[in-house]
């Protein structure tokens, strides 16, 4: 199992965020240091990394689990490595939401919620990600993918599987 | 007709508007070199007391009755922070200004912060704009470059930190206790107020908490004074508005608009959404983001005395919940004749379920339920009492939660319900009808929560 320990140019990013607080408020670099932690250790939150991060910001664990359980950006289980969140609500379904969420299941074999079997795709419907303009849209990454169509959705995936950067946080 | 005034985005489309030199070439910081050099805090807050500038993030508070609340004790901080945690479903405004033009939310960050005596502010941007959290972060460290951020800024003896703060997904934190909380490394759980921030916000010290098209009028506001800005609009609504346009509409987007410009004009009209696509007939508006009540055509266009209804803040609140709505955020909603009013509150209420943070058990319980007896009606099960049940939920949430949102959540079903139930009766005694609109989507399982 890989440690569980940030490079030392994750901890310089580390020490400049809590640095943007008082004195003694270092708690409030706990929601941009677990962006930091998910980034590195597989785009997910497990209770080791919970704990390592409780330990940075010299707080207790349940203090970090609290948090981490609430943000939906967080994840407490493993994730396929390319996570493609589509957006739901209203002006994003009012064009098509629904065909692009079915469209992408069919495409990937698995349901909402789920990870494809050899782990590169895991599927999301969220709620509103603030592109109702150019709906419907999806996010991989810190990626907008908007006025999907089928083909665009094609397209997106092709340039995926041929291994362009499955973006990610920070 | 009224002529356009463009206030924020005067300069949107200037190549190269996003980096420092060409955003000071159109005349960018000059507000902070007049309010440094030449005006006291008191002035400053003055003129954005007289401009009659109103909070842009949905609740229309006046900004300079905000500031005024602010409570100075000797030897205590206080904090600015903007709210950039845009999530209101249909807004899409904040996001475009500062992709577009960054350094004018700087520029207003930095003379709301000498108004108010603040020495730090953060700006609160939601987790999935992390690529407008890289483009802001960049924008600082220009302007920290440049001299505006930092120790002794123009020699004026005013130091001011501006730090950018990221969230993780969670609407409520576009309520500025739960906003404070989570920017305090917490559950974004809504504070009971009093206090409010004015006396003890983030880290119990007096705070503001401003919207990000709020902040940005202020520049213009030092620059021309409070009561030019005031001179646009009408009198209770002064100066402009972001308005983001979606929906069946031909052309969505963002739209800068002189409050009091008549709906009719705005949805019609080429300068702005351009028609309902395909030729389509109007059905239905959702004026201000997800949370204000939804208005058939007939009372969008008009208000219940048979005037033009306009976009502001009090033409469209006229007639009350009854045949009213508000302009919120500004999330302007279209939907047309092919759409299913039932289906689309379903949307909302699963947005709310998903949303509530839990705290107040009228909200907490009262979405879930909201939700899963909109799903019961979609898909064939309901009762005609369920409407009543609808009904019944929404008004126990409404005004029994610590904050907004069980409010946010109530009214989009009671004003469904009041304009369009024949439509919740008709899906009730005939399931297959659904089936006709546009959107219904058979393969995909509505019964999907939030996951």
């Amino acid at each position: 199992m890989k440690e569980i320990k940030f490079s030392e140019a994750t901890m310089v990013k580390v020490r400049e965020i809590i640095s943007r607080y008082p004195d003694g408020r270092h708690k409030s670099a706990l929601i941009p240091v677990l962006h930091l932690a998910q980034a590195e250790f597989d785009g997910w939150l497990s209770p080791e990394v919970m704990q390592y991060i409780a330990e940075i910001l010299a707080i207790q664990a349940i203090e970090v689990f609290e948090v981490a359980s609430f943000y939906s950006m967080f994840n407490l289980q493993p994730r396929g490595k390319c996570l493609i969140e589509v957006c739901r609500t209203s002006s994003c379904w009012l064009n098509g939401a629904y065909n692009i969420i079915s469209y992408l299941e069919e495409k990937l074999n698995i349901k909402v919620g789920e990870t494809t079997r050899d782990g590169k795709y895991t599927l999301k419907a969220v709620e509103c990600l603030g592109s109702c303009g150019t709906a419907p849209m999806l996010q991989i990454g810190d990626q907008y993918h908007e006025n999907l169509t089928f083909e665009k959705v094609d397209e997106l995936l092709e340039n995926y599987q041929q291994g362009e950067k499955m973006s990610n946080y920070c | 007709m009224k002529e356009g005034k463009k206030i924020l985005f005067e300069h949107i489309d200037v190549p190269g508007i996003e980096g420092i030199a060409t955003y000071r070439s159109c005349g960018g910081y000059q507000s902070v070199d007049k309010a440094l050099t030449s005006m006291t805090a008191t002035e400053v807050v003055h003129d954005v007391i007289t401009s009659g500038l109103r909070g842009r993030g949905g609740a229309g508070f006046q900004t300079g009755t905000k500031w005024n609340f602010l409570a100075k004790p000797e030897g205590v901080p206080r904090y600015l922070v903007c709210n950039a945690d845009e999530s209101e479903p249909g807004t899409f405004k904040d996001r475009y200004l500062m992709e577009k033009i960054p350094h004018l939310l700087i520029e207003g960050m930095i003379v709301s912060s000498y108004a108010l005596g603040v020495n730090k502010a953060y700006i609160y941007i939601r987790g999935e704009y992390f690529y407008l959290y890289k483009i802001l972060e960049q924008a600082i460290e220009e302007a920290y470059k440049a001299g505006w951020l930092g120790q002794n800024i123009l020699n004026s003896q005013y130091n001011l930190d501006l730090y950018m703060h990221i969230g993780a997904g969670a609407y409520i934190c576009g309520e500025e206790t739960a906003l404070l909380e989570s920017l305090e490394g917490k559950r974004g759980n809504p504070r009971i107020k009093p206090p409010f921030p004015a006396v003890a916000g983030l880290y119990g010290c007096p705070t503001v908490v401003n919207n990000v098209e709020t902040i940005a009028a202020v520049p213009y506001i030092v620059q021309h004074g409070g009561e030019h800005y005031a001179s646009f609009g009408t009198e209770k609504s002064t100066g402009t508005k972001l308005i983001s346009a979606s929906g069946h509409i031909n052309k969505p987007g963002v739209y800068e608009i002189e409050l009091g410009l008549p709906v009719e004009e705005f949805i019609y009209s080429d300068s702005y959404c351009g028609g309902i696509r395909n030729g389509n007939e109007l059905k239905a508006v959702v004026a201000g983001g997800s949370s204000v009540p939804i208005l058939p055509k007939h009372l969008i266009l008009q208000t219940p005395d048979g005037q033009p209804r306009l976009m502001s803040y009090e033409s469209l609140s006229e007639g009350g919940f009854a045949a009213g709505t508000m302009l919120g955020s500004g999330g302007f909603i279209v939907m047309d004749e092919t759409t299913s009013i039932v289906m689309n509150l379903h949307t909302f209420a699963r947005f709310y379920h998903h949303e509530s943070c839990g705290q107040c058990s009228p909200c907490r319980e009262g979405t879930g339920w909201m939700e899963k007896i909109l799903h019961k009606i979609l898909d064939g099960h309901g009762t005609l009492s369920d409407i009543d049940l609808l009904w019944d939920i929404q008004s126990k949430i409404e005004g029994k939660t610590i904050c907004a949102l069980g409010d946010a959540a109530a009214w989009p079903v009671a004003s469904a319900i009041r304009h369009f139930r024949p439509e919740f009766e008709a899906y009730i005694k005939d399931p297959s009808a659904i089936k006709k609109f546009s959107h219904y989507n058979e393969k995909y399982k509505i019964a999907e929560t939030a996951i």
